[in-house]
């Protein structure tokens, strides 16, 4: 166990040159990365995490009801349209119940056409070719007597759902690109979760109304004829509906349901202000076929007022003076310049495909993130010299020894993190510490054989010897107990308790390493030139 | 230089003498946790409970506590804690799950804010919705459960079956008290508390299995010894190990309970005392319940061949 062949010297030392030249760059200002040092060598630095440099981690829920009922609805206009092609069909009680579009066909011999056309609104998702199952979004169920239901399939809605979430990473992307936040993490998570961490973050309520809102905008014809108070009693004519609005204390308009226009027809939107109040106010241009609808309509309705509606609230309700033909406009509403940015954020980046809500916060200010780290480093320090003291009291030159050993083990420790680019947490370098405690363990077991084998009179090569070997099992016996536990930790742990696992995990791996290779390289080293007549432990 | 030794070598502690007094403490004191669990509950964080959790601190002078929680009632947001954390600035505020989905929760933050303005440095905020909470304890379960059953598997697989069962019975004994732990002192239950568990759980079962190493291997050199007296020569032989590094890791736990800060002062408290759990455990409950467990331990499967007597000599006195 004593003897070891010049490339396993070399190896063991060059893994703690490289482990030093990984952590160099974390004492560099990154200023002084780009400038100085050799781009062909690692300039990793740690990644601290959010507790530590502050910032914000939003778990978002999409909503699915909320998904199935804006899906429900227009399915119900779709098959209101279908059946209102020629030859016409006759039907009754067409209406969302629950998850279902339902209606009754009033002609026996119409069942069959009914049910043909409805078919055609399945929506295929995928098709059967290649061997695989046809997947639609619904399912039609056809009764005897001319009911006929829709409902969502489950693959249907499952896939559905994979193509919202993914859409919604994209709008959220393209929103938090824009808004030139610091550059945050957005992952899917589960079948209905994204996960967006922004470390850094200095302003996490921006972010959260920036990333939060669905921005579905819309135009609608208002109507006078019919007052608000009217309305809210439930005289409301068909096809219109009550909506508030943002200023003005939040009186209610009655507006058209179908709107004019929605969001997808912009192409642009931009903060500008209003030459004669000079107030912010966001203007945008619309596409081509946007812009032709848009001065039909309004060339149509001289005189009426149209509400421009975000998420269901009306921002402003301007009249419309004269036909607008260049397909441009603004949006004014009682804007800050911040406020008319967000806005203008929102429509470049587009609607969001389903609500989301937040199911999980954690937000972090700077000053906690600094202090954190303040006491990590100070509780960090304080723990490995009383250890290190604590082994020389008691283990003398062998103390030294696992000492050296132990400096090694953190040393290795941080050039792991930086390598994989591991985010480092308050509780992970509670884990380094308590691998600070637990490090010795190993040296102790080792010594304590040394001791057992040397009192039963051996010689201390021999005993030396045999310590090594006999302790190698319980070593590895011992740290691979811990490690199971660790492992199952880093798999079902998230955020700050991952972070605890991850250092960790890696700490018991360096030290098996330090413990079995480079403690044993010191003490062989130390027999071969010193020639112990005695091991002093 | 006389180096420090804890223990005088050649101890002969007769540590199974004690164990009908160990079994009984360890006993009771297990009830004991079931019992105030029971009655007194765990202070379960916003983690497993859901709600909000926000960390503030006052900008002038120390905060006054009457004050902050007068304006938060005036909220109306249910049941409220407000405590100091740490600084006398520094104050820790708890708001209960309100009715209602998502949206409720997340709408507290605002209206807190709102209501302190300015005047205060807001350092950490945690909501966590009703759902969430509900999969954050499975999963808290569902892995200390998964890490207990793998470690039982891992030890069967290198000694025997009543190694790995004792292993388990030491090491859920040290869960069942560190969850007392909780319940006694009321200290905040989170998810930072199951990583602390989970560490305890390593820790015990490290040093349970040192023990363990060390019964083996003199089960295979001693064959015709009784099995009271291997295992007092064992522990005797591992005390100083045992010790030695239960020190280390202690001194490094109290760097980290003392200078590491409030936010995971939970965390390293709990893990200060499921280390001091875990080292008892392995001496006085993990060893002796060998003897329990099976009186004719049949020790390791590569020393059967020869052990036809040595099953005699198992037997305790």
């Amino acid at each position: 166990m004593l003897y070891f062949s010049r490339w396993k010297v070399t190896a063991i030392l060059l893994t703690i040159f490289v482990a030093l030249v990984v952590l160099i760059p974390n004492y560099l200002s990154s200023d002084q990365i780009k400038s100085y040092w050799p781009s062909w060598l690692p300039g990793r630095q740690v990644v601290l995490g959010l507790d530590l440099q502050g910032g914000v981690y939003l778990l978002y829920q999409v909503d699915v009801n909320d998904y199935k009922q804006k899906r429900l609805k227009s399915l119900e206009g779709d098959i209101r349209q279908a059946m209102r092609d020629e030859p016409r069909i006759g039907y009754t009680g067409l209406g969302i119940q629950g998850d279902v579009v339902q209606m009754k066909v009033r002609d026996a011999d119409k069942f069959d056409e009914a049910a043909k056309r409805l078919r055609n609104l399945l929506t295929p998702l995928s098709t059967g070719a290649l061997g695989g199952v046809a997947v639609t979004e619904f399912q039609l169920d056809q009764g005897s007597d001319g009911l006929m239901r829709l409902g969502f399939s489950e693959a249907g809605l499952d896939k559905r759902l994979g193509t919202v979430v993914q859409q919604s990473i994209e709008v959220i992307r393209r929103r938090v690109d824009q808004m030139g936040a610091v550059e945050p993490s957005i992952q899917r998570q589960g079948s209905d979760r994204i996960l967006v961490e922004a470390p850094g973050e200095k302003d996490p309520a921006r972010l959260k109304n920036i990333i939060g809102r669905t921005a579905q905008m819309t135009f609608h014809l208002v109507d006078l004829n019919v007052s608000p108070e009217e309305a809210a009693k439930g005289n409301l004519p068909p096809g219109e509906i009550l909506l508030k609005q943002k200023e003005a204390g939040g009186i209610p308009m009655v507006v058209d349901e179908t709107p004019l226009m929605t969001g997808e027809d912009l192409t642009d939107a931009q903060t500008s202000f209003q030459s004669q109040t000079n107030e912010p106010v966001v203007s945008f241009r619309l596409s081509t076929s946007g812009a032709r609808k848009f001065a039909q309509v309004t060339s149509d309705n001289v005189g009426r007022l149209f509400a421009i509606v975000l998420d269901d609230e009306i921002i402003s309700a301007p009249r419309i003076n004269e036909p607008i033909t260049q397909g441009s406009g603004q949006i004014s509403g009682h804007f800050t310049v911040e406020t008319a940015n967000d806005l203008a954020v929102l429509l470049r980046a587009g609607a969001l495909p389903a609500k989301l809500s937040v199911a999980e916060e954690r937000t972090v200010g700077p000053g906690l993130g600094a202090d954190s780290i303040a006491a990590g480093e100070r509780a960090a320090m304080i723990g490995t010299v009383a250890v290190v003291i604590f082994m020389l009291a008691a283990y003398g030159l062998f103390g030294v020894f696992a000492n050296v050993a132990l400096v090694v083990n953190l040393i290795l420790i941080m050039a792991i993190i930086t390598i994989l680019q591991a985010t480092l947490t308050l509780p992970g370098i509670a884990g380094i510490v308590l691998t600070m405690g637990m490090a010795v363990d190993s040296n102790v077991l080792i010594y304590e054989r040394i001791r057992e084998e040397q009192r039963l009179g051996r010689s201390p090569v021999s005993a030396i010897d045999a310590g090594f070997r006999r302790a190698f099992g319980t070593i590895l016996d011992a740290n691979i107990t811990t490690l199971i536990a660790a492992i199952v930790l880093f798999q079902m742990g998230s955020g700050p308790v991952k972070g605890f696992a991850v250092t960790h995990v890696i700490g018991i791996v360096t030290t098996m390493f330090t413990a079995i290779t480079f403690t044993r390289l010191v003490v062989a080293t130390w027999v071969r030139y010193r020639r112990p007549s005695v091991v002093p432990l | 230089m006389r180096l420090l030794r804890l223990f005088p070598d050649d101890t002969k502690i007769p540590f199974m003498k004690w164990r009908k007094w160990s079994f009984l403490f360890s006993g009771i004191a297990s009830v004991l946790c079931f019992v105030v669990l029971y009655t007194h509950g765990m202070n379960t964080g916003i983690d497993f409970q859901g709600g909000t959790l926000m960390e503030i601190q006052t900008k002038s002078g120390p905060a006054d506590l009457e004050g902050i929680r007068h304006t938060l009632d005036g909220l109306k947001l249910g049941e409220v804690q407000v405590q100091s954390f740490g600084a006398d600035n520094d104050v820790l505020i708890r708001i209960v799950r309100q009715n209602g989905g998502d949206e409720a929760q997340t709408a507290v933050v605002d209206k807190v804010q709102a209501a302190f303005g300015d005047s205060v440095d807001y350092r950490r905020t945690e909501v966590v919705g009703p759902r969430v909470s509900g999969e954050l304890a499975q999963n808290g379960i569902l892995g200390i459960i998964s890490a207990l059953g793998l470690i039982m598997v891992y030890v069967w697989f290198r000694f025997e079956w009543q190694y790995s069962l004792g292993a388990v019975i030491a090491t859920l004994h040290d869960v069942v008290l560190t969850i007392g732990f909780f319940a006694v002192s009321q200290v905040e239950f989170n998810l930072s508390s199951i990583a602390a568990i989970l560490t305890i759980v390593g820790y015990s079962l490290n040093d349970t299995v040192v023990v363990y190493d060390r019964i083996r291997e003199m089960r295979r050199k001693y064959k015709r010894l009784n099995l009271v007296v291997l295992l007092d020569l064992a522990i005797n032989q591992t005390l100083t190990r045992t010790t030695n590094t239960a020190l280390t890791t202690l001194i490094a736990l109290s760097a980290l309970v003392i200078f590491g800060g409030e936010v995971i002062r939970s965390f390293t408290a709990s893990m200060l005392f499921g280390v001091v759990i875990g080292t008892y455990s392995s001496i006085f409950i993990a060893a002796p319940v060998l003897i329990f467990l099976d009186p004719q331990l049949a020790g390791d499967k590569s020393a059967k061949k020869v052990e036809d007597d040595s099953e005699e000599a198992a037997e305790p006195a």
